[in-house]
């Protein structure tokens, strides 16, 4: 089932600044939800990675924030828009292997290993699409 | 961009203790690890510890800045730890795959300053 998306913000990435600006908006949310520390840690450092990503490959994009709800549970979907080169390798950047001067090779694979959920569409020479679900954990 | 100010170096004896307590941008962590290594050229530091306390996230670049700067500063003859590592940074940063190779950690600046002299005196003993 669909989630229902209950808010929504969208956040201008060009800057460092909106790296930051971006993740915190991000980690706002995950406290207002009652998100665990280390569920916050993961969806923040997620979205710092992702926002790197747009920010160093393509130069400017835009980040959807999202508070999603199904019936028993909430979430935060964060979507991650650029126009960039988009990836050719798609393979290789999810195993991690793929390195730049400005990343590890970690950002995209390492993000999919903190979210509950990860999509990616990518076409190359008109960009790249990622979009992340993180779900609170019961208590 | 220069990182003065913005990260307070602390002299203890011969001992370098910088500690983060900004939210770390990348220019900002890259400029912090230019002043550190420039600190420790005219100071003749023989240790260093970076306390990061202070960071509530840790992503991959900031993760290797910090890898990278420790070996660096290791390089230039200082022994460096990297202290205060919270739980939530630990946990995501081993989740995401990054490995901390090539620098020491302790759990607080205490450890890491007892560590630094711990390891100086085994370097002045030979072991």
């Amino acid at each position: 089932m669909e989630p229902r998306v209950v808010s929504s913000e969208n956040v201008v990435v060009a800057s460092e600044d909106d790296i930051v600006l971006a993740r915190r908006k991000v980690r706002l949310l995950a406290e207002k939800l009652g998100f665990d520390p280390f569920t916050i840690a993961a969806i923040t450092t997620a979205t710092s990675e992702l926002c790197r990503n747009i920010y160093v490959h393509a130069a400017r994009g835009t980040t959807l924030v999202e508070e999603i709800a199904t019936a028993g549970r909430s979430g935060i979907r964060a979507e991650f828009r650029d126009e960039g080169p988009g990836i050719a390798d798609i393979g290789r950047v999810l195993a991690g292997g793929y390195s730049t001067a400005k990343s590890l090779g970690l950002g995209v694979s390492g993000s999919k290993r903190l979210v509950d959920e990860f999509r990616i569409e990518t076409i190359v020479g008109h960009g790249t699409v990622i979009t992340v679900v993180k779900w609170k954990r019961p208590t | 961009m220069s990182a003065h100010g913005t990260i307070p170096v602390l002299r203890i004896g011969s001992t370098l203790l910088a500690s983060i307590q900004v939210e770390l941008r990348d220019t900002i962590a890259d400029a912090f690890q230019e002043d550190i290594l420039d600190t420790i050229a005219k100071t003749g530091a023989t240790g260093l510890v970076i306390d990061i306390t202070g960071l509530e996230i840790v992503d991959s670049y900031v993760a290797r800045v910090l890898a990278n700067t420790g070996r660096m500063a290791t390089l230039m003859g200082t022994d460096t730890v990297v202290v205060g590592m919270r739980p939530v940074v630990a946990a995501t940063l081993v989740r995401m795959g990054f490995r901390m190779e090539g620098v020491r950690t302790a759990l607080d600046v205490d450890g890491g300053l007892a560590l630094v002299s711990d390891l100086l005196a085994r370097r002045h003993s030979g072991g």
